[in-house]
């Protein structure tokens, strides 16, 4: 059997067209991805179909394994194997003050509600290395609302949640981020957030003194308080569509009525069973107030 | 129907040449379109709307989970790659592929091993090679590939590195391949009508 490594570079896709067998490449998918669950606990067995097909056939091009069968091996008796895998089907893609218009919506619509709280609980679902929690951090102390806000932000993965605590970035995005910056209505010069250290850009640590960091997994773990406010932003896009129903089911009983829930910008609440327990507020930012 | 998804790829001059096929496409065009227009990471709904005032069938920016429908024009959104599943497409923020993200290889792709003999990939104008591979690929699974004549593209990079990768390509002038499109969708003419390149 042929793998396709230097015809279909980096695209994830699979053997060639004489090995191919659709249905039996799905019955391996499905064994493998049951058996990382019942082996090692992590569960992706609902997560969407082409993206994490793609990305197993990654990890088998890079190991240069002959099938999807001899990855499972590899995987059930070598736990390093599972650590590589782990991290290829987590996507960590982030940036501080992405979407800027996203934080403008947010300061014009949403602030004016939290002025009205005493104390504000905010819950940040799959914060991946953090930038956007620390974004949120500064966006509340430019509006004042840090002080009595608490962040709760939480990923799936151990490793990237030791770095959103280390508060370290690359320099090299800082000019973009804060180009990010100007454009999200900040309110203040961005370099005044961090100093050039330990060969990268150190945040300032009062931003994370309301932080809590914690390992949560959306597939299997419950609903943990009450917020006033969730960001789920570009994590649900992974899971199949009964999962992201699912995972609603457990934002909608973690938000306070007329708690505010935040999307991904090219995410969608549509043919969801919730869709209709939501208000959008200021199309179009995916910025949902939970009305019923 | 033979054919369950029209998958296209451009990037420069990309606009005027969508415009110009999809808008030779009659609003009942049975197949779904999905569209990879390579832009800058920050624009907005802009060219669903320009190429929505081009033709008459429905052009929409792809949201994560979309449904394809037939008489759709799906357009890929900014800074996401869009994967073709079983009757719709998911969106995800995988790491840019030969620098772009939507990567129209990582499209192609997944349409080619959902839809397999039943994808038609469209290569247009550019200048860069995104395509060529995902094209490859959809002829590896059986899917029909077409080309636009490299000397009918504002810029021929692209169209002539997918030529080079796929020679049985389909290659057709600017002018011909709404017309095309419509010819492989009634499922009558399925003899090749390639053009020297």
């Amino acid at each position: 059997m042929a793998v396709q490594i230097a015809e279909v570079p980096d695209t994830g896709a699979g053997p060639d067209r004489q090995a191919f067998k659709p249905d039996l490449e799905r019955i391996e998918i499905e064994l493998l991805l049951e058996g990382i669950f019942r082996h090692y606990g992590f569960d992706f067995r609902a997560y969407a179909y082409a993206s994490i097909r793609r990305r197993l056939w990654k990890r088998i091009e890079a190991e240069r394994l002959p099938s999807m069968s001899a990855l499972q091996e590899r995987v059930l008796h070598e736990p390093a194997m599972m650590e590589k895998l782990l991290l290829d089907l987590s996507i960590n893609v982030t940036a501080m003050f992405r979407d800027p218009s996203f934080y403008v919506t947010f300061r014009q619509h949403v602030v004016p509600l939290l002025r009205t709280y005493p104390f504000i609980r905010i819950w940040h679902a799959g914060c991946s290395t953090g930038e956007e929690v620390y974004s949120m951090a500064m966006l509340l102390r430019e509006e004042g609302l840090y002080d009595r806000s608490r962040i709760y932000a939480t990923d799936i993965n151990e490793v990237v949640l030791q770095r959103a605590k280390a508060g370290i970035f690359p320099l090299e995005r800082m000019q973009e981020y804060t180009d990010n910056y100007m454009r999200a209505g900040g309110k203040r010069s961005f370099s005044e957030y961090y100093t050039a250290k330990y060969g990268g850009a150190l945040f300032d640590q009062s931003l994370t003194k309301n932080v809590v960091f914690s390992q949560h997994n959306l597939v299997t773990d419950r609903s943990f308080s009450e917020f006033n406010v969730i960001l789920c932003r570009n994590v649900l896009i992974y899971f199949d569509k009964t999962l992201q129903s699912k995972v609603h089911g457990l934002f909608y009983d973690s938000l306070a009525m007329f708690g505010v829930l935040v999307l991904g910008s090219k995410e969608t609440l549509r043919f969801m069973s919730h869709e209709e327990c939501y208000q959008q507020m200021a199309p179009p930012e995916k910025i949902f107030r939970k009305v019923r | 129907m033979p054919y369950s998804i029209v998958a296209m790829g451009t990037s420069w001059g990309g606009l005027s040449a969508l415009t110009k096929i999809l808008g030779g496409l009659p609003e009942e065009f049975p197949i779904p379109i999905v569209v990879v227009q390579h832009r800058s990471k920050d624009s907005d709904r802009l060219l669903a709307q320009l190429l929505g005032d081009a033709t008459p069938l429905k052009v929409v920016e792809v949201e994560d989970k979309d449904a394809l429908c037939a008489g759709t024009v799906h357009v890929a959104p900014a800074n996401y790659h869009i994967l073709v599943e079983q009757g719709y497409l998911s969106l995800t923020t995988e790491e840019p592929v030969r620098f772009s993200r939507p990567s129209i290889d990582v499209m192609f792709t997944s349409a080619a091993d959902t839809y397999r003999s039943e994808t038609i990939g469209l290569i247009l104008t550019g200048a860069n090679e995104d395509g060529a591979s995902g094209l490859a690929h959809i002829v590896k699974r059986g899917g029909r590939a077409l080309i636009q004549d490299p000397k009918t593209a504002e810029i021929p990079i692209m169209p002539e590195a997918a030529v080079q990768a796929v020679p049985t390509a389909e290659v057709l002038g600017l002018d011909d391949l709404a017309a095309r499109l419509l010819e492989l969708s009634r499922g009558a003419a399925t003899v090749d009508r390639r053009t020297a390149v």
